[in-house]
């Protein structure tokens, strides 16, 4: 933290000399030097031609990624138009397809996962940047860290080895006991359910969360705490206060991302939910999200429109994503404009 | 000190503190108990993958391919070897690519196209995985007409290159610019600046960003699952089905064989292992190499 405030005082000095004298200076002159022996400038320009066509590449690979998904879902599009997406039934036999049952899935794991996720994130970015002994932060990000290193598959084995037949054993019929009523913990506990698809996605985009939120805290500036603790505030009080508040727009953006991380999360996913295309009020009920669908049906799909229904799915997704992702940039941009932030995941 | 500071101011407020202060350490009390909670499943799942992993491994899992189903024994070979040609396959795509857009970006993309490319890379960072095998499926598997360890690799090759070029791109910008005019002032031409001195420069930081992208692509499946599609014997031709470790713990995993989710563990262990060694090897290159402060 120390290093980018004792910089920041050189910045109004070191700007001007590089746009000015210096750089004005070197690139001008140089070239001309080494353009007498004669080798200097032609390699220069096919260096930064080849430099160029690799920073083309990204952009290319992008429009490729949306040329494929738009031109393969066209005959989908072309059978159903908008009602894909309003139609609950998916009858590959008939090809009947609709996507309902499925966008519903996505969206009530990944909700569940935030609803789950957000508190824990933040009481572990509080505590790693506000609370902790500063010997154990380094660690204790380290650890947290570890967990967005497990790969996705190795979430869904614990998931269906572990998670599951603790939830059916004694989540799951305590939450019927105690929350039956509301008819969201209704049914026969299998654990297999929307609720564990739900539960592992917490514990996936965590990491995701409480990093951002820990660089979010830590570039809110010092006198801010300071001021807040001068008036007499308790600690937790300077935190609500002096920080968090602070803080906002860029925790958002952190929410923001876990949810795009949530969306389009696969594999897990597809071990715990059941992959049912049902919509069911209660959590207990197996389901199906966007990605899982595609894992489990894409390799086996016969026929044009079973096939482009997918991609559709798989478009859809995409897009969604993409605007989540967009949205949250921004955000937690807002924030932390100007400092190096997200530099070491 | 803010925390003594903040006792000390306790200590002297009038009788209304007393249910502020009881707030403040429930807040504490609150956000220890995150942690735990947080920790609980990260240790539980290593312990689970130490001891379900542990027995099942053995030089046959190392060694052999699958056995048919009622059969024990054999093991992931196969499935290893097929990890290692498909990374290699990526590696060899996306780490160049990366790198490349990576200096374009820091020496020559001070620009509107620069911006775009900037922020094309953060949008393909947020590309679900699965989406990203669709792609490969239409481009390669479509044309070549079967599936194959290139799909798989060039599936991903597009998710390495996005963390690849924009830790690159930070890297190189850290380097002081005196550096960079110095060798222009030797008469050294650009390219030979960027290459030699600026990247030479920022080297480890490079690789940090190389292995993190590793990390993050050595344990997808969803990508593979209909690029390189896996396989249950050997194969080492970069245009053949070929088999995964991840692919392999996935079809494993859901499977109704207790000899099959055995391997799947043992499978999760070894996976973990090498993620783990390359994550904690960048740290430690990190912290001893020459752009430690970085």
């Amino acid at each position: 933290m120390a290093d980018p405030a004792l910089q920041r005082p050189d910045m109004p000095f070191s700007q001007p000399a590089e746009s000015g004298t210096v750089s004005g200076a070197g690139p001008v002159a140089v070239p001309a030097l080494v353009s007498l022996r004669g080798s200097g400038e032609t390699s220069d320009r096919i260096f930064k031609l080849a430099m160029v066509l690799c920073g083309a590449a990204v952009l290319g690979t992008l429009l490729l990624i949306v040329y494929e998904l738009v031109l393969r879902s066209g005959p989908s599009w072309h059978a159903f138009g908008f009602k894909f997406f309003g139609a609950s039934e998916w009858d590959p036999v008939n090809e009947k397809f609709g996507a309902l049952p499925f966008i519903y899935g996505t969206l009530v794991s990944s909700l569940l996962a935030l609803l789950i996720a957000v508190p824990l994130s933040i009481g572990v970015a509080v505590f790693t940047t506000e609370m902790c002994p500063i010997p154990l932060r380094g660690s204790l990000s380290f650890f947290v860290e570890l967990l967005a290193a497990i790969p996705s598959v190795v979430y869904g084995l614990w998931a269906i080895f572990v998670l599951v037949p603790i939830l059916s054993n004694y989540v799951e019929p305590f939450l019927a006991k105690v929350l039956g009523w509301t008819g969201f913990f209704d049914g026969p506990p299998y654990g297999i359910s929307m609720l564990a698809a739900g539960i592992i996605l917490a514990i996936m985009i965590i990491p995701i969360i409480s990093s951002i939120t820990r660089e979010v805290l830590m570039v809110v500036p010092r006198h801010q705490r300071e001021a807040a603790l001068a008036l007499g505030a308790t600690r937790w009080e300077m935190i609500r206060v002096g920080v968090l508040r602070n803080a906002r727009a860029g925790i958002v953006g952190g929410i923001i991302l876990g949810l795009g991380r949530a969306l389009g999360e696969t594999m897990a996913v597809t071990m715990v939910i059941g992959n049912r295309p049902e919509i069911a009020k209660s959590l207990f009920a197996p389901g199906y999200t966007m990605a899982s669908v595609l894992a489990n049906e894409f390799t086996e799909a016969t026929g044009d429109v079973y096939l482009s229904a997918l991609i559709e799915i798989g478009l859809a997704l995409f897009i969604v994503t993409i605007i989540v992702n967009a949205l949250a940039r921004l955000l937690v941009w807002s924030v932390t404009r100007g400092q190096a932030v997200g530099t070491h995941a | 000190m803010p925390e003594n500071a903040a006792v000390h101011a306790v200590h002297h407020v009038p009788p209304i503190a007393l249910r502020r202060r009881v707030v403040d350490h429930m807040m504490t009390g609150a956000c220890v108990l995150t942690v735990a909670v947080v920790l609980a499943p990260l240790f539980a799942i290593f312990a689970y993958l130490v001891y379900r992993g542990i027995g099942s491994i053995n030089w046959a899992f190392l060694t052999q391919t699958p056995r048919p189903v009622g059969e024990s024994g054999g093991g992931m070979a196969n499935a290893i070897v097929g990890s290692g040609l498909i990374l290699a396959i990526a590696s060899l795509i996306g780490v160049p690519l990366g790198i490349g857009a990576g200096i374009y970006l820091a020496e020559f993309g001070r620009n509107r196209f620069g911006d775009v490319i900037r922020f094309t890379a953060d949008v393909l960072n947020g590309v679900p995985s699965i989406v990203v095998g669709i792609v490969a499926y239409a481009i390669v598997v479509l044309s070549q007409h079967h599936f194959s360890a290139l799909a798989g690799g060039v599936a991903l090759a597009i998710m390495m290159i996005p963390t690849i070029t924009r830790t690159t791109e930070e890297m190189l910008l850290l380097v002081p610019r005196a550096l960079r005019e110095a060798a222009y002032g030797l008469g050294i031409p650009r390219w030979r600046t960027t290459l030699s001195i600026t990247l030479r420069t920022a080297t480890s930081g490079v690789i940090t960003g190389v292995m993190l992208a590793f990390a993050r692509v050595a344990g997808e499946t969803a990508p593979l699952l209909f690029t390189a599609f896996g396989n249950q014997f050997w194969n080492l031709r970069v245009s053949q089905p070929t088999a995964a470790l991840p692919l392999q713990i996935f079809s494993y995993a859901i499977s109704p064989y207790d000899e099959w989710h055995r391997q799947a563990w043992a499978g999760a262990l070894v996976l973990i292992v090498l993620i783990v060694s390359a994550v904690a090897a960048v740290r430690i290159a990190v912290r001893h190499g020459t752009f430690g402060a970085a």
